[in-house]
């Protein structure tokens, strides 16, 4: 009887587990709470995450229980439009692997296509190399991943490189983990021309577009940590702004929230600034009014970004 | 003989465990670690030949410690060594350096003893291993 049986053995079936006890020291549920408020709608990816959350803190348990906890491939691969938060959810990833205890330090390192393959013969290889050793214990987030692959150049360098990183993927599981981004069909193209990436991959999350409450609700938080309010009517002229700039071109989600609000601020502190002479308050200093809003050229229905 | 250069070098060689929390420590000091290695042992010798260049803005020491059997699988039979160098101002020298390496066999050193003028002698070491041309030493 190996030993570890032995202690397998020695711990009966209805030994009690201390649930409750990992759970507080693991403050996981605060940081998933704290994903819940702080990212608007994002069902599925939630969902993913919790459940990832769950297999993690069970396995903890089942080691606690001499029960074979095999650490899970958490290799994953976000797919969604512009602005839907990929970025910030593999931020909150690295957290929450981190006070997991799945990766040792927690940190990001964000990367595109340039910064893995080089310029000529030999390059590419201490590059990649170089990328991966500073994600180790931590995240590696490659951003518009299929541009590592180019078909249409067949010496490319980009495959060297997805070579070594399938390597250390593989090889080196518990030191990394890896976030492929882009958007859904780009990505789609370039697995089903790496199979070898797509399955080494466990988690295909794709990030679904806000629908107009859920961009207003990511307004208003945008507004409220910047010290920003609106009032009932511009509120509701924003609320248009919104359904009219879903309907243009180059729609990018929170990040065209976050560019229509910095360019209200602009027009908010012009107006401001214009009536020089008149008595200013504290509230003129926080409130977007409908002006603010009403001279974009959304509404002017002019095809522009403004 | 057993080449005693470096820290812990009296001590029993380090298991990659005990490497990487040495390196552990280094990295949280923000020191730039690099990996280095030689057949040549003389005491004299400083300049190692260097594995890759040294890493900066690591904040794990797998990275490091993967390096270190890179470079231990390809010269099984040189001696390889991890240095720490520190940047910061007032130091700007390696603050860390120890051996992770060594080949399976290690001959030591012969006292060579020179008559120059008059009844004087001058005393040099030097490795039986460097009276093989470099790269066959130790094979």
């Amino acid at each position: 009887m190996g030993s570890s049986e032995k202690i397998l053995a020695e711990l009966a079936d209805d030994t009690p587990v201390d649930l409750v006890g990992v759970l507080e020291n693991s403050h996981v549920f605060e940081i998933l709470d704290q994903l819940d408020r702080e990212l608007i709608g994002l069902k599925p990816v939630k969902t993913r995450i919790r459940e990832i959350a769950a297999l993690l803190l069970m396995d903890r348990l089942r080691k606690d229980m001499n029960l074979n906890a095999q650490p899970p491939s958490l290799h994953m691969c976000f797919t969604g439009n512009p602005g839907t938060g990929k970025t910030t959810v593999a931020q909150r990833m690295a957290k929450i692997l981190h006070r997991l205890g799945y990766v040792r330090q927690g940190h990001v390192v964000a990367v595109t296509r340039d910064d893995l393959v080089g310029q000529y013969i030999g390059h590419t290889a201490p590059k990649t190399k170089e990328v991966l050793k500073r994600a180790m214990g931590g995240v590696l987030f490659i951003d518009e991943a299929y541009y590592l692959y180019k078909p249409e150049n067949e010496r490319d360098y980009g495959a060297e490189s997805i070579e070594i990183l399938l390597q250390v993927m593989e090889n080196q599981r518990d030191d990394l983990v890896v976030i492929l981004a882009g958007y859904k069909d780009r990505m789609e193209n370039f697995f089903s021309s790496n199979p070898g990436m797509s399955s080494r991959i466990a988690h295909h999350i794709d990030f679904p577009d806000y629908a107009t409450e859920e961009l207003m609700e990511i307004a208003e938080m945008m507004m409220a940590s910047l010290n920003y309010r609106f009032d009932a009517a511009s509120a509701q002229v924003f609320v248009e702004y919104i359904r009219l700039r879903m309907q243009m071109p180059h729609f990018a989600n929170a990040r065209s929230i976050r560019n229509a609000i910095d360019r209200m601020r602009l027009r908010h502190a012009n107006r401001l600034f214009g009536r020089r002479g008149e008595p200013l308050t504290r509230r003129d200093l926080v409130t977007i009014a409908e002006s603010d809003i009403r001279a974009s050229r959304v509404f002017s229905g002019k095809a522009g970004v403004t | 003989m057993r080449l005693t250069q470096g820290q812990f070098s009296f001590l029993p060689d380090l298991s990659d465990e005990q490497i990487t929390a040495q390196i552990a420590y280094g990295l949280k000091q923000g020191w730039a670690l690099n990996v280095e290695y030689t057949d040549d042992p003389h005491p004299r010798n400083t300049y190692w030949e260097m594995w890759g260049i040294p890493m900066f803005d690591l904040k794990d020491p797998a990275g490091i410690l993967m390096e270190i059997n890179e470079c231990r699988s390809t010269y099984p039979r040189h001696y390889v060594r991890v240095t720490a160098f520190d940047s910061s101002r007032g130091w700007e020298t390696p603050r860390m350096s120890f051996l992770v390496n060594r080949p399976a066999e290690e001959p030591g050193f012969g006292l060579i003893r020179q008559e120059t003028a008059g009844r004087t002698v001058s005393y040099t070491v030097r490795s039986y291993s460097a009276d093989r041309p470099e790269g066959s030493r130790y094979a």
